[in-house]
């Protein structure tokens, strides 16, 4: 029996079904595009998402503590200054004419100035996004790297050592602060055994950075040709992205193994092992592939972690990333660099979750079939 | 079976240990945690001060023990606020359907669109900061989790055959939400408060980390951790290790806590 419903909801109900089909109607014609008609169906799904994160940066920013209008004009201005200042900034419309101002502005990638640099906010995020990518793209893939084999070996052997180990670590992993980590490896291979460098920014000072070409230190000394800078390069990176990929790979291991030891047990394990296909190709063609799609679910999840914590790293190594950015503005008061630095983030984040969804047409063909 | 529980009995040492220390910390600090000077200024561990002194000379062993009780604090009202507010949410989507649960799981989903930290971090930036700022940010990104364990519990129970009977012996909707489904839904939710305190904890002391919520000189974890960043660099481990470990601690008792109630309450899902 279906819990009474009263009837004004019921009819709000009905007119929004008919909604639902009229948009589904419009989407249809999409699947016969095939690929792009499945880029674009995932693209408009991410749409109330991008809405909702607006809203709330939006919300976050009228929260500011104090009266913004006196913040910029100054301690020393007068109250007809601070209502001049209140006026330019639009304050004394109403919300919703703020808001449709704060959307005019993001339509021309306007975040603001930063009162401290004196920089738009926009400009300063994008040339320090980079050295953040840069660290997050590298702890991701050592995440990967190391999270798998160990999924499918613990998967392989249950009970075994490995197994134990892998629930070990995992548990352990997640319990690990970024920041303590962080500050641990760098006591114990700088401080103690020398092995890497100084933990303070991407680069050496005796180095000259590379020639811009990606922002990507890495791939730029590459490009330059120059092999001892791309050295100088990766030994500053390696314990920063060591530390962040140590959050993570608890998760993807942990998922991994679930996932793996479920498709294991299925038919068409059975029927390949019957075939007689070697270990190896039963393993890591037919059955990591199929193990792979809930993986990719848990990647949301690991990717948010790994934004959040990444603030935590860069500060730990003195990173010159968004992150330390908004730390610095964050101490100064100043709240346009924060503002800019969360919805840069939540953008980021909605496009890696968009990544994601596409993955998962490329792994399970599917998805893309689907409606 | 035997390691498992063992796993989880070990967590439960140690979290009445961390406990004991929260509710004792005033009579078990060997100094005052905020007094100046009661040893010489970054001395290391000795028989006097077990854990070291810091660059004022406060003694750490104190400072670690009395900040158990505002990080347990923080997190236990934390996870309190996303329980009450995101089990009612949660339950009232499960169980009415349409808009309700539209609604509800907009909110859940907005949320979820931020990097959950970063929200955190704005959400303090902009009210102010404060501990209970810390508390709201912190209770704020569990939200989501508690609506969706809560939301599908219910869900999957309001057609249940003890429901129905409830209902022809009269009871109304809000009395077999509050009376029969709600009970049911507490063993998963449980689950979910274990992992969610020691991610709290985390949480919590990542915000004060980076300068937000506790200000010094209070004794708090994370922001003893960052008194300690400088210092590593150059050979003074312990400051900043042993407030960072009694947090990997108490987050590691949690999370293991959390993994045995799940296996004791589902032993199914065991992964």
């Amino acid at each position: 029996m279906k819990p009474s419903l009263d009837t004004h909801s019921d009819m709000a109900g009905t007119v929004w079904a008919a909604w639902r089909d009229r948009l589904a109607r419009l989407i249809r014609p999409l699947r016969r595009l095939g690929w792009l008609g499945f880029l674009l169906r995932r693209l408009a799904g991410a749409l109330p998402s991008l809405c909702g994160v607006i809203v709330v940066t939006f919300i976050l920013t009228r929260a500011l503590p104090g009266d913004p209008a006196a913040y910029f004009a100054g301690p020393a201005a007068s109250q007809s200054a601070v209502e001049e200042v209140r006026h330019a900034l639009g304050l004394d419309r109403s919300l919703l004419v703020q808001f449709g101002l704060y959307l005019q502005d993001l339509a021309h990638w306007d975040l603001g100035r930063s009162v401290s640099s004196g920089q738009p906010v926009a400009s300063d995020l994008l040339a320090r996004l980079p050295a953040s990518l840069e660290l997050t793209v590298t702890a991701l893939l050592l995440a990967t790297l190391t999270a798998l084999p160990l999924g499918v070996l613990a998967a392989t052997r249950p009970g075994s050592l490995v197994d134990h180990l892998c629930r070990i670590v995992a548990t352990a992993g997640v319990s690990l602060p970024t920041f303590f980590t962080g500050l641990l490896l760098s006591f114990i291979f700088y401080y103690l055994l020398g092995w890497a460098p100084a933990p303070t920014g991407r680069l050496d000072p005796t180095f000259e950075p590379p020639a811009t070409l990606t922002g990507f230190y890495l791939i730029d000394s590459l490009l330059a040709g120059d092999g001892e800078l791309f050295f100088a390069c990766l030994g500053q990176l390696i314990l920063p992205a060591v530390t962040l990929a140590l959050f993570v790979i608890a998760p993807i291991a942990r998922m991994t193994r679930a996932s793996m030891l479920g498709v294991l047990s299925s038919d068409f394990v059975r029927t390949a092992r019957a075939s007689g296909l070697s270990r190896p190709r039963i393993l890591y063609v037919y059955a990591l592939r199929n193990a792979l799609l809930p993986v990719l679910t848990t990647l949301g999840m690991v990717f948010s972690f790994l934004l959040g914590s990444s603030i935590l790293v860069e500060k730990v190594f003195a990173w010159p990333g968004v992150g330390s950015y908004a730390l610095e503005a964050l101490i100064a008061s100043d709240y346009a660099p924060v503002q800019g630095f969360v919805l840069a983030l939540a953008v980021l984040y909605l496009l890696l979750n968009l990544l994601i969804d596409i993955a998962y047409g490329v792994v399970d063909p599917r998805v893309r079939l689907e409606a | 079976m035997a390691r498992e529980h063992g796993l989880t009995l070990i967590a439960l040492v140690l979290l009445a240990g961390f406990a004991v220390l929260a509710l004792g910390g005033g009579w078990l600090a060997p100094y005052d945690p905020l007094a100046t000077g009661v040893g010489a200024s970054l001395a290391p561990p000795d028989v006097h001060h077990w854990f070291g002194t810091d660059a004022l000379g406060r003694d750490i062993l104190s400072r670690v023990i009395s900040a158990a009780r505002l990080d347990f604090g923080i997190a236990i009202a934390a996870v309190a606020v996303s329980f009450v507010i995101g089990a009612t949410l949660g339950c009232l989507a499960g169980f009415y359907g349409g808009w309700y649960d539209r609604i509800i799981g907009r909110l859940a989903d907005t949320i979820m669109a931020f990097p959950l930290f970063v929200l955190a971090m704005g959400v303090v930036a902009a009210l102010g900061n404060t501990v209970a700022n810390i508390v709201i940010a912190t209770a704020l990104i569990n939200l989501p989790f508690y609506i969706r364990v809560a939301r599908a519990e219910v869900n999957m129970r309001r057609e249940a055959g003890y429901v129905e009977a409830a209902r022809l012996c009269g009871a109304s909707n809000r009395q077999i939400l509050a009376l029969h489904l709600f009970p049911n839904v507490l063993p998963p939710m449980m689950v979910q408060i274990s992992l969610n305190l020691g991610w709290a904890i985390l949480n919590a002391a990542g915000l004060s980390f980076i300068g937000l919520g506790v200000r010094p000189p209070a004794a708090e974890w994370g922001i003893m951790v960052a008194e300690g960043a400088q210092l590593i660099v150059s050979g003074e481990w312990w400051v900043a290790f042993f407030p960072g470990l009694a947090l990997m601690l108490a987050v590691f008792a949690f999370n293991l806590l959390g993994d045995g109630a799940r296996d004791l309450i589902d032993p199914r899902r065991r992964s």
